[in-house]
């Protein structure tokens, strides 16, 4: 279980996690696992839920949509990508426990985000929050979101948001992942612990 | 008899205050917050419940959890409140009532299931808050409690500053409510602010449409 975020602004996209610990009961089986996944190019998706499935089903929609991009002789929409991850959820809704945050950018629509839920809903939101650690943030990030921020200040507004999610959930924890997605590619930000910025309590 | 009608399903289902909570101090006093929802199962059966009770002149409780026992215990303590403060013969200290409530939400713990945030003014120590979940006793710069809390934990660490006005408590405390009840289903309605000091304690109601407004998607 961990904290996702992701936004997307008028120039591109940024998409956030932060926990490193999965845990197996009260065991921590792995302090440094990514749970950023390329899908294609320019589109990514954030993972919650059971690992084991997500992983199962990003593996499946990555071969989906490379294949998709070679019949179409062109790179998939971002809504491309949320379609194929949202069949498998929502067709396998009573074997699998997995949700996604998929963003990414395309020619067509540009900046996108899009979330499928764990019984495989999928909606389009300018920005989104999932993980067990959201619950804590939705407040913060209701109050602080505002439409057409820079890039600057979405990376800003994700690593807040982030740091305080992580604050309150005993299983968010670790390191900020960010990636940066624009016409111009993508770029992968790495903020440690000791770089996160402090709020009151410490 | 299985086809027999058992009634609407709110007759049956406990009532609890699902509720959002928040008390904060300051240099000089208190603001406590409440929403007014009071549900059972999915019906709303009070809109406009003021779970901001009073424990002492100088002293309040904000309720949480089932609707009967916060109810029960703040009414008790009330009484040993007035006993005590008989006693001493002066003002009860804020620290004796959050004491008196952790007292009866320990000892009772396993069939109890409320949680009240104890904050006042006392001539010792001026405005404080405590928090009495479970059965502990701590002292806090602020309090959040409730179903709503969880949503709003974010909000108040990056928003609590050290050494904020009274007026800038009850802009926080107003802006908290607004954002838990807007997220938390068993938080609704309107809000209520008492805002306590060494001169006075001051009872106000915020209706829902004069609730400030954030983005909404």
């Amino acid at each position: 279980m961990e904290k996702h975020y992701a936004d997307s602004q008028t120039k591109g996209v940024s998409t956030g996690v932060s926990n490193l610990y999965p845990i197996l009961l009260e065991y921590v089986s792995s302090k440094t696992i990514n749970k950023l996944i390329q899908l294609h190019d320019q589109i990514f998706c954030c993972i919650a839920g059971s690992l084991a499935d997500a992983q199962a089903i990003t593996k499946a929609a990555k071969f989906h949509l490379s294949f998709h991009s070679v019949q179409m002789e062109n790179p998939p929409l971002v809504m491309a990508a949320a379609s194929v991850l949202k069949e498998l959820c929502y067709k396998n809704k009573e074997e699998l426990q997995a949700g996604f945050i998929t963003a990414g950018w395309d020619r067509k629509k540009g900046p996108q985000v899009y979330v499928v839920s764990l019984g495989g809903m999928l909606i389009s939101q300018p920005f989104t929050i999932a993980g067990s650690g959201s619950t804590f943030i939705y407040g913060y990030t209701d109050a602080k979101y505002k439409p057409n921020m820079t890039r600057e200040e979405c990376q800003q507004f994700a690593i807040n948001a982030l740091t305080l999610a992580m604050g309150r959930d005993n299983v968010s924890g670790g390191v900020v992942h960010l990636v940066v997605i624009t016409e111009k590619g993508v770029e992968h930000v790495v903020v440690p612990g000791d770089k996160l910025p402090k709020f009151h309590d410490e | 008899n299985m086809l027999e009608e058992s009634g609407p399903e709110w007759l049956s289902e406990e009532v609890k205050t699902g509720t959002t909570i928040i008390a904060i101090e300051y240099n000089g006093g208190v603001v406590l917050g409440s929403d007014s929802r009071v549900s059972a199962g999915a019906s709303v059966v009070n809109r406009v419940m003021n779970k901001l009770s009073p424990l002492h002149d100088k002293i309040y409780c904000a309720l949480s959890g089932s609707a009967a026992d916060a109810q029960t215990i703040a009414e008790i303590v009330n009484y040993q409140l007035d006993v005590h403060s008989a006693e001493i013969g002066e003002d009860p200290q804020v620290r004796s009532a959050a004491t008196l409530v952790k007292n009866i939400s320990y000892k009772y713990k396993e069939e109890l299931s409320a949680h009240l945030i104890v904050a006042g003014w006392d001539r010792r120590e001026g405005g404080q808050v405590f928090a009495t979940l479970n059965g502990l006793l701590t002292r806090q710069p602020f309090a959040v409690g409730g179903s709503g809390s969880s949503y709003v934990y974010g909000f108040v660490d990056a928003e609590y500053r050290k050494g904020m006005t009274k007026e800038e408590c009850q802009k926080f405390v107003v802006n908290t409510l607004t954002l838990a009840m807007s997220r938390d289903g068993s938080s609704g309605g309107v809000a209520y602010i008492v805002s306590i000091d060494e001169h006075s304690t001051e009872e106000k109601v915020i209706l829902g449409n004069k609730l400030p407004t954030f983005y909404d998607q």
